[in-house]
């Protein structure tokens, strides 16, 4: 099978690809960058609709990861990215008559603040999501799934907080922070949380390109099915990566207030990079959002490899090599 | 809105498509516009016709709708000019009202069978209406309603002030004060968009003429129009004796008080009743009456009503061998040897012999008939454990009247709602109980334990004392001996969860009681016994042995010392000792303060039991040690039944690790079986003996409980499998047939992976050091939830704990615990100071896992 997968300098992306080289699929990757690969790579922006069709043209699947995924930034960076690029896809696909596209959506398209307790892949509403990033991705999915017909068969895979080695979004972020001491357990790291190692999120989404004629139309949460505690979760990976661990903790309701002042003021200076804390992530840290794995793993005929423990030892490993 | 019109069609939990205008005549021949709910399955079993009350409409019987019209047919109307059936300018009497529901009935050509459902004023309604369709009905259901209103009882408030000449209309009309005024009768209040659905037929005054027309009709006076026209209803009754009838009711309710109830239970006695503890006249709204009603048709479709009680083959059907309670009183009536001895500071305070108790008991019990305490009456016993509890329990029992107990530790409130609801007529107590009882307005003859200076006794409005009765009685023959299968207790539960519920026993399930625990304890005629332990205070003479109250607050087992046991034990050179877990540990406590000559006697008695809460093996191991070593037990069983299982201190000590709490093996002549967990945690499969099935514990024996009073839907669901009694514990069988208890059915934490039982786990945590206490919960929705441990960890910081502890958990448990949390003082009843509230417990973590609470 010949398969694309967008967004292939991104981890997750790197780790799908490689999974499908492995096992013998022709792949090609589409990237801004230039990835590391043996496969084939196509440069190109995903806002580029000539670039996007000729990237997919002679691919039999996609594995569409390319988005735009930082917490700051004006609402035109992300809709062109999340929204039109994945419409630059779906309009490829169909040029060109893909059959398979496997669409990486976030469970946050369906959080809309409250916690999130035994919870199933509910519908993504762009109207209640918070944030850009949850808004312009809810309707990316919406777009896709709204495409299923019978010569193209989709599939949307929410991955929750993906972390493995080499993870800049989640660990990296907790170890630059953990190392300048600027680490914090809001309202003492209560709230229960699901993650996903990253291998187990690649092997979803394998499963779900291998699955997409069986589940077509249909919207998967993928976690390890191990919630933790985000207190345990951030002592985890700072014993793993050899950084302080947390200690203090704040109120949310500060937290959030603190969220709101630094983004202003990081917009107001243009800085570059991203403020220490935001609202969106004042909320991922304080509000539980766990779910029911069974109807995921059943549907995807998956399931997650490698556990929780194993995961933070590989972390360890990969921190320290000997 | 003169003719009838359709309801909006957004009222909360109402189906459009349930509405429908229906012509009927009226009273005066006069076609009129009906506003019918009517919704029906393509081959109903028969029709459901519920009939609302004022100022209500149909739209109070949309749970009844929603819960049944998957196999009935179900029709609520709206009463003319009520709701939104059609206004008229006609009073509409009762009598009218039941011709009119008739002609509707017939328009609707309604089929048999009719099971009637009815609230408020729709009962007289109903009623009248069953009475004349007597071939149709095969089943009523009746909710907060009268069908008298005799003279000598007062007019409720609210109906009183809508009666005034002058504010009638005022009131019920003009204004929306009764209106409002019954809504706001619903306990929790209802949601603002129910009570707005509630109003919606009723905006304007003239919408709510038929409202205060309804109150006008209620014949408060002997020559109001409409008083023969209830009084027919009512004596009609009788004609409805065979038909099959549930009184629903809620207590909390200023309009429809208790003594409406119970008239009904008297014209009715075929009745069950089920009262929802803490719902009002809305009952429907405050308590889960539509599954109640679901049961009820579900057990009419299948023909078994009558009879959800222990099955009378369990019961002796000859008395050729029956030993009564009192049995040894009359064998011993003229032994001069101590009977009951209660303990003081200095040595026996009190004696009374066999002889003294059996004629103080004879002579009571003949008092008692004699002043008019009936047969099967209910007498609410307010007397601390000691002698004079003992001799009234015994008298009462003698009479055949049925003693009420509930344990002090209910509280005023708890023990107002269990005696008030159990229909005591008489008590019997001392000052305080009697003071207590005065102020829960319980009515009836009150009997006074010791004598009252006369400003006391008149202000407790004190009828007699005991030696009164025993004066009155002393001439006159004994009381005829109640049937075994008469009843012979009314025992209140723990109230641990929820409202404490009245266990009945009849005479039959006392006797083999006792003869069980004679039986399980080898307990012989010359056995002298320590009763440290309130029940079994009272069953020396029932056992026929020598019984000793230590000086002790019985009601508190935490307050007995060693020298106070020592002091007892001496009193009667007893050999049995029977005590709860809290006294044990106290007498370990205290064991140093013994001198040579109080430990000898302490080791000559042979038998310890603790009962009354689980206890720990080093408890038991380090009380039987204090008495010499002497032999220990511990029984397994509930207000329900008791013993259900023992099991020894050698046993525990050998084998009484597993999962859960090692209760020991069935008592002899008692059945304990399994009723498998289904993966969301139900216990629904069939029962069975097969070891290492966890599933709730189900109890047989001669010694269960008959039923629970009042409490028909509960009742239902504990004896649902015939003969059995659901204890609402989970537990397994081993392979050796010894019982383990793994916790509560509503404890069961139902994870994706499976069930899992708190017990086991817990007791493998609290073998770790730093852990004190843990309780082991769910936390998430049913079928997905997540397994939190929760420990009293004194040395740790609480909230979320360290890595350490949360994998040294891990590890000791076998769970993969999704969090653990330490906390300084896990919840704990208050009796026992030793059962965990694990569903406070997964309320709290459950709050602070979802991250909006600031942590424990």
């Amino acid at each position: 099978m010949r398969v694309l997968v967008t967004g292939g300098t991104s981890l997750l992306g790197r780790v799908v690809a490689q999974q499908l080289n492995d096992r013998g699929d022709e792949v090609v990757t589409m990237q801004r960058g230039v990835a590391a690969g043996s496969w084939k790579q196509v440069r190109g922006d995903i806002r580029d609709a000539a670039a996007v069709s000729s990237a997919v043209e002679g691919a039999d699947a996609v594995v569409h990861l390319a988005a735009r995924v930082s917490v700051v930034g004006d609402w035109d960076a992300f809709e062109s990215v999340n929204v039109s690029g994945t419409q630059n896809v779906l309009d490829a696909a169909r040029a060109h008559g893909v059959s398979r596209l496997v669409h990486v959506s976030s469970p946050s398209v369906a959080h809309f603040g409250e916690p999130l307790v035994g919870a199933d892949a509910d519908a993504a509403d762009p109207k209640r999501a918070h944030g850009h990033y949850a808004r312009s991705k809810a309707m990316a999915e919406r777009l896709v799934l709204g495409a299923v017909d019978d010569s193209l068969a989709v599939v949307a895979v929410r991955p929750h907080l993906v972390w493995g080695p080499g993870d800049t979004q989640l660990i990296g972020r907790v170890v630059e922070r953990a190392a300048s001491g600027r680490l914090v357990l809001i309202n003492g790291g209560t709230a229960l949380i699901d993650t996903t190692y990253l291998d187990n999120a690649a092997d979803a989404l394998v499963a779900a390109l291998d699955r997409v004629h069986d589940v077509s139309g249909e919207v998967f949460v993928v976690s390890n099915g191990e919630p933790r505690t985000v207190a345990e979760l951030l002592t985890r990976i700072c014993r793993a990566t050899g950084v302080p661990e947390p200690t203090r903790s704040v109120p949310r309701i500060v937290a959030s207030g603190v969220g709101v002042v630094v983004e202003r003021a990081w917009s107001a200076f243009g800085r570059d990079g991203e403020p220490p804390m935001t609202r969106f992530l004042a909320e991922q840290l304080s509000t539980a959002h766990w779910f029911d794995q069974r109807h995921t793993q059943e549907r995807l005929q998956w399931a997650p490899a490698v556990t929780l423990a194993e995961g933070f030892e590989r972390l360890a490993a990969a921190s320290h090599p000997s | 809105m003169t003719t009838a019109s359709l309801p909006p069609a957004d009222l909360p939990g109402l189906d459009p498509d349930w509405s429908q205008v229906v012509s009927a005549p009226d009273a005066a021949g006069v076609q009129r516009q009906w506003h019918v709910l009517d919704a029906a399955p393509p081959e109903p079993l028969g029709t459901v016709l519920c009939v609302h009350g004022n100022p209500t409409w149909s739209y109070t019987f949309r749970s009844v709708i929603s819960e049944l019209s998957d196999t009935w047919r179900v029709i609520a109307p709206d009463h003319l000019g009520m709701g939104f059936s059609e206004r008229t300018e006609r009073f509409h009497t009762l009598a009218d009202r039941i011709d009119e529901l008739s002609a509707l009935t017939d328009a609707l050509d309604i089929q048999g069978p009719v099971l009637v459902v009815a609230h408020d004023w729709g009962g007289p309604i109903s009623l009248g209406w069953a009475e004349r369709h007597h071939d149709l009905v095969s089943g009523i259901v009746l909710l907060n309603t009268a069908v008298s209103q005799s003279d000598d009882t007062h007019v409720p408030a609210l109906i009183s002030a809508a009666r005034n000449g002058r504010l009638l209309r005022t009131v019920t009309q003009r204004t929306r004060a009764f209106l409002d005024g019954t809504l706001r009768l619903a306990h929790p209040g209802l949601p603002r968009d129910v009570a707005d659905a509630y109003r919606a037929p009723y905006r304007s005054a003239s919408q709510r003429q038929s409202i205060a027309d309804f109150v006008a009709d209620i014949p408060l006076e002997n020559d109001h129009p409409s008083r023969t026209t209830l009084d027919t209803v009512a004596d009609g009754l009788t004609a409805l004796r065979d038909v099959p009838t549930l009184l629903i009711w809620g207590p909390r309710d200023p309009v429809f008080a208790d003594r409406y109830l119970r008239d009904l239970q008297r014209r009715m006695p075929h009745a069950q009743t089920h009262r929802f503890e803490g719902a009002g006249h809305l009952v429907v709204e405050d308590a889960p009456v539509a599954a109640t009603v679901r049961h009820f048709a579900d057990d009419l479709a299948a023909g078994r009503t009558r009879e959800l009680r222990a099955q009378p083959a369990l019961l002796p059907t000859t008395s050729a061998e029956r030993r009564t309670l009192w049995a040894a009183l009359e064998n011993r009536a003229d032994d001069n040897a101590a009977a009951v001895v209660e303990m003081g500071r200095r040595g026996p305070a009190r004696t009374i012999t066999w002889k003294q108790l059996s004629s103080t008991v004879g002579d009571v019990s003949a008092g008692l008939t004699a002043i008019g305490v009936g047969p099967q009456d209910r007498v609410a016993l307010l007397v601390p454990p000691g002698a004079d509890l003992t001799a009234v329990l015994y008298a009462t029992w003698r009479a055949g009247a049925v003693p009420v107990i509930a344990d002090a530790g209910l509280g005023l409130p708890g023990l107002r709602r269990a005696l008030r609801g159990a229909d005591v007529q008489h008590v019997i107590g001392i000052a305080r109980g009697l003071s207590a009882a005065k102020a829960m307005g319980l009515q009836g003859t009150y009997i006074s334990v010791g004598g009252f200076a006369p400003g006391l006794r008149r202000a407790l409005g004190v009828d007699y004392t005991v030696v009164e009765l025993a004066q009155i009685g002393r001439q006159l023959p004994t009381s005829s001996t109640p049937p075994v299968t008469a009843e012979a207790a009314v025992l209140f539960t723990s109230g641990a969860t929820g409202p404490a519920k009245g266990v009945v026993y009849r005479h039959a399930q006392l006797e083999a009681q006792r003869d069980i625990v004679r039986d399980t304890f080898g307990i012989r005629a010359d056995d002298r016994l320590v009763a440290a332990f309130a029940p079994f205070a009272l069953f020396g003479p029932a056992l026929g042995i020598a019984s000793v109250v230590p000086n002790m607050d019985v009601t508190k087992p935490g307050t007995l010392t060693s020298r106070a046991l020592a002091d007892a034990v001496a009193a009667i050179d007893a050999s049995l000792v029977f005590a709860a877990p809290a006294a044990l540990r106290n007498i370990v406590r205290t064991a140093s303060t013994l001198d040579q000559a109080q430990r000898a006697r302490c080791e000559r008695v042979r038998l310890l039991l603790s009962a009354g809460a689980p206890v720990s093996r080093e408890t038991l191991r380090a009380a039987s040690h204090v008495l010499g070593g002497c032999a220990a037990h511990t029984p397994y069983g509930m207000t329900e039944a008791l013993p259900v299982a023992d099991v020894t201190l050698e046993e525990l000590e050998v084998g009484g690790r597993g999962n859960g709490v090692l209760v020991g093996r069935p008592v002899s002549g008692v059945q304990v079986a399994i009723s498998p967990l289904d993966p969301a945690g139900g216990a629904t499969e069939p029962l069975t003996d097969s070891p290492d099935v966890t599933g709730e514990i189900c109890v047989r024996g001669p010694h269960v409980k008959d039923h629970y009073d009042q409490l028909w839907a509960t009742q239902r669901d504990s004896a649902r499998d015939h003969g059995w009694h659901r204890t609402g514990d989970i537990g397994h069988l081993d392979v050796d047939g010894r019982l383990w208890v793994e916790g509560r059915v509503a404890h069961i934490i139902t994870t994706p992976a499976g069930v899992v039982t708190p017990v086991g786990p817990e007791q493998r945590l609290e073998r770790l050091d730093p852990v004190r206490l843990a309780a082991v919960v769910g936390v998430g929705p049913a079928g997905r939830q997540v397994v939190v441990a929760v420990v009293e960890a004194p040395l740790q910081p609480e909230g979320v704990a360290s890595i350490e502890l949360v994998d040294s958990l891990r590890l000791a448990a076998g769970i993969d615990f999704a969090a653990a949390l330490v906390v300084d003082a896990l919840p704990v009843d208050i009796r026992h100071n030793s059962k965990i509230d694990r569903l406070q417990v997964s309320a709290m973590a459950a709050e602070v896992l979802a991250g909006r609470g600031s942590g424990p």
